[in-house]
């Protein structure tokens, strides 16, 4: 096996061990329905975390995620309560995560401007942005949500995938192909590898950029999509701080924050170790929820300091 | 009226200039390649020989001058304008992505389908067969950082090759090559001009300037000293044309020598070397004279500077102090022993540009004294002022921004810093680099002044003439060791020439 699996192999068996403890200690832990379950209730941090993948692993960061769920969410709401067929309103946000991410990537490029400070003043805006468009919590009543909703595969034992989860299956699929299949993925890990030599060996590090960063808008937005028909609601409060949820899921899927090295595929097993975490304490029932986000860092330092190790193994002879 | 184009070359550069803030880097510079020509491109630091690549291989834009590429005027924006012109380039640093596999980056940007689709399966044949122009058999699934750097060095030449290259650049491909692996270099380039691919070559190694090409151009403080056949250009005149500048006559009149009367022996170092960085060699310095480090680039001549102020770790041969022998463990050490290193590269190594100039002049002393002893604001501007006055700073105040200063202040500020601490041993790299011609024959003043008052100096110089003004005694070094010195009285350019070029060669 190339080394360059070492990573997502090392998070998959995470997932696998984790999954195991839940199941030796736990009644119907072990089963496709928690599985499904899992997948769907993180099928939004999932997604966007799919799009922040792309962006990390050009050596940037996205801090807007979170704020543009929330946007999205309450876009949709409020349209829907102006008579908006949902499918149009989500047309209509995705095409605007796209622009809006652009836009973040072509400052970021243009102007040489760190992408944390950049991102961090679309978080800024885009949550204001929130707070324009309403300050309750609105309902999505359209029938084609009950539809939406009701749609699922089963699987092998009790477990179904919901909508949302197929959602994020098939987006997940894609970025697959954009990465590991396209020229465009190619350049991003030679951006986020060597900025100065991609340059050097013809990568339009600005066109590039720009569609990084619209991509990982899209995804955003489209996460923001799939948290609105899952929970049939807006909120302008929603999504705050799942950006760092989904850094977390990254860099837990083996994609070095530092770029250039990673595995889309990863970010699914991160999303759901994550997912899987909370779902061990909700099972535990007598564990607090602080217990959640403890696990969580405990875990993320630990991945940390592995990648530290199996990266430096593998490193290269040629960096001076 | 504009001169004819050359009709035979596949290139021709014409009065190329390149400005940077501050510095004029390359000055009309004429440059031309001819189809199947090794054409070898030389200079030490700074002499723009980088600067003119990148604007043939657009990585920057010319400020002025045309080029012409197959007789078409050419205007090039980006890498990749020059790379679809037929211009290929490997540059110093190996422009390879480590942690992408061999495949990846041989064909990044180099293939695509619909949709920018890319099939693994047409990137590794491609990759396979770009690598079997060069004979080279290796994994193409590993990443390129697993390989040495010779393989990678390999693998960028590959990568440059497309089946349209007309011209190759070389930036110091051999720098950091074996013997075996530079002469399976040196078949590429032959079977490369055989095809009548036009290969520019830059390097400081003067053997394999010899053994492969056929040109040469030699560019110095970002001009052109000229260009002829290899086999027109013996080794000595090479030398001269590199490092031989002629003194000014401002500078020639400074440049009086010392007495001859050295005070005792201060610092001594026995077989004092690294492996792989500098021979072991034996060096004596008297109190109150200045010794003259001659040698190409790469010689050797940093290396026996940083040795000696413990920058470098010696893992051979000792060094002794005023009779002791020192046990050092980092170069705050030998500032105590009183020995004092202006590094060659002011701005990376040597000032902090927005700090002022008191501020600038402090900094070793204060860290020597330790923070907890703060000198006194008062204390800083007496030194700041009685410095500034002594070494002749053009400044209103010690307070303005070092950065704002002209080159030769600078290093002046460089010189300060290293007296504040009252050394005893002072240990000068490239004191005169880049700074103008009535700041240099200050400089070189100030160096004799030093010595009157009881310094020992050990200069490092690339300028010969100036090694020759300024020098009691000259170290020569050539290939990473020390090979001869040369005392007052025989100190001539041509005899140092000579012993750089080695006796057997003419």
């Amino acid at each position: 096996m190339s080394k360059k699996y070492l990573p997502l192999a090392a998070t998959i068996a995470v997932f696998l061990a984790i999954f195991l403890i839940g199941g030796a200690n736990y009644n119907n832990f072990l089963t496709t329905r928690v599985l499904g379950n899992i997948l769907a209730d993180n099928s939004f941090i999932i997604i966007a975390a799919i799009g922040a993948t792309f962006v990390i692993l050009s050596g940037g960061i996205d801090l807007s995620i979170g704020s543009m769920i929330g946007f999205v969410g309450v876009c949709m709401a409020v349209l829907d309560s102006m008579g908006w067929n949902p499918v149009a309103t989500a047309l209509v946000m995705l095409v605007f995560g796209i622009l809006f991410g652009a836009l973040q990537g072509y400052i970021i490029d243009f102007c040489n401007i760190q992408p944390f400070i950049v991102t961090l003043a679309g978080l800024f805006l885009l949550r204001g942005m929130c707070f324009m468009v309403t300050l309750d919590s609105v309902p999505i009543r359209h029938d084609w949500v009950a539809d939406y909703a009701s749609w699922k595969i089963g699987l092998p034992g009790k477990g179904v995938l919901r909508s949302s989860a197929i959602v994020m299956l098939v987006s997940l699929v894609v970025a697959i192909y954009i990465a590991h299949f396209t020229r465009f993925g190619s350049a991003v890990y030679a951006i986020g590898g060597d900025r100065e030599s991609a340059r050097l060996m013809g990568v339009n590090v600005r066109r590039t950029t720009v569609k990084i960063y619209a991509l990982g808008g899209f995804y955003s937005a489209l996460a923001g999509v799939v948290y609105a028909l899952y929970t049939s609601s807006g909120y302008p409060l929603a999504g705050s701080t799942l950006e760092l949820s989904a850094i977390a899921a990254v860099v837990l899927g083996g994609t070095l924050l530092t770029g250039g090295v990673g595995m889309v595929a990863g970010t699914l097993f991160g999303g759901m170790i994550l997912g899987l975490i909370s779902t061990l304490i909700i099972f535990n029932g007598s564990l607090n929820s602080a217990w959640i986000l403890i696990s969580s860092g405990v875990l993320l330092f630990a991945f940390i300091v592995m990648h530290r190790f199996l990266v430096s193994s593998f490193d290269l002879k040629g960096a001076k | 009226m504009v001169a004819e184009i050359d009709q035979s070359a596949c290139i021709e550069m014409r009065q190329i200039s390149k400005s940077f803030p501050g510095v004029k880097a390359l000055d009309s510079v004429d440059f031309k390649l001819y189809p199947g020509e090794v054409h070898a491109l030389l200079g030490e630091n700074g002499a723009g020989k980088s600067t003119l690549i990148k604007i043939l291989t657009g990585a920057l834009e010319r400020s002025t001058g045309d080029i012409w590429v197959d007789h078409n005027k050419c205007d090039f924006r980006t890498t990749g304008d020059a790379q679809s012109a037929g211009i290929s380039t490997v540059y110093q640093e190996v422009n390879l992505i480590p942690a992408m596999s061999v495949t990846k980056n041989l064909t990044l940007e180099k293939i695509s389908g619909r949709f920018g689709y890319v099939s693994w399966r047409k990137a590794r044949t491609m990759a396979r067969e770009k690598l079997k122009r060069l004979n080279v058999d290796i994994d193409i699934e590993q990443p390129v950082g697993s390989y040495s750097v010779a393989i990678q060095q390999l693998v960028a030449i590959a990568r440059a090759l497309d089946d349209d290259t007309k011209v190759l650049v070389l930036d110091e491909p051999t720098a950091s090559l074996d013997a075996q692996e530079t002469a399976n270099l040196f078949a590429i380039i032959n079977d490369l001009k055989s095809k009548g691919i036009a290969v520019v070559f830059i390097t400081h190694f003067l053997d394999q300037v010899y053994a492969i090409s056929d040109r040469i151009t030699v560019l110095r403080n970002g001009k052109k000293v000229g260009t002829d056949l290899a086999t027109n250009i013996s080794r000595k005149d090479l030398i001269a044309m590199m490092i031989g500048r002629e003194l000014g006559d401002v500078e020639a009149a400074f440049s009086t020598k010392g007495t001859g009367a050295t005070g005792e022996t201060v610092l001594q170092a026995n077989q004092l070397g690294k492996k792989r960085t500098l021979d072991g060699f034996d060096l004596e310095l008297k109190a109150g004279e200045a010794v003259g480090l001659a040698g190409l680039l790469g010689s050797g001549r940093t290396e026996m500077c940083k040795l000696i102020f413990g920058a470098i770790k010696a893992d051979t041969g000792n060094l002794v102090v005023f009779g002791n022998s020192t046990n050092r463990t980092n170069p705050r050490n030998s500032l105590d022993l009183g020995i004092a290193f202006c590094p060659e590269d002011r701005k990376s190594e040597g000032l902090v540009g927005e700090l002022s100039i008191r501020e600038n002049i402090i900094i070793s002393m204060q860290s020597k004294q330790g923070w907890l002893k703060p000198i006194s604001r008062k204390e800083q501007e007496r030194i700041a002022d009685e410095m500034i006055a002594s070494l002749g700073i053009a400044t209103p105040d010690a307070d303005k921004p070092v950065g704002q200063l002209s080159g030769g202040n600078q290093q002046k500020v460089v010189l300060a810093r290293a007296l504040a601490s009252s050394p005893k041993i002072l240990l000068l790299d490239e004191p005169t680099r880049g700074i103008d011609v009535g700041a240099h024959a200050e400089i070189l003043t100030l160096i004799r002044k030093l010595c009157e008052q009881g310094l020992a100096l050990l200069v490092a110089s690339s300028e010969l003439d100036e090694v020759v003004a300024s020098s009691d005694r000259v170290v020569v070094l050539r290939d990473r060791a020390k090979i001869g010195e040369l005392q007052a009285g025989s100190i001539t350019r041509d005899n140092i020439i000579q012993m750089i070029a080695g006796t057997d060669n003419v």
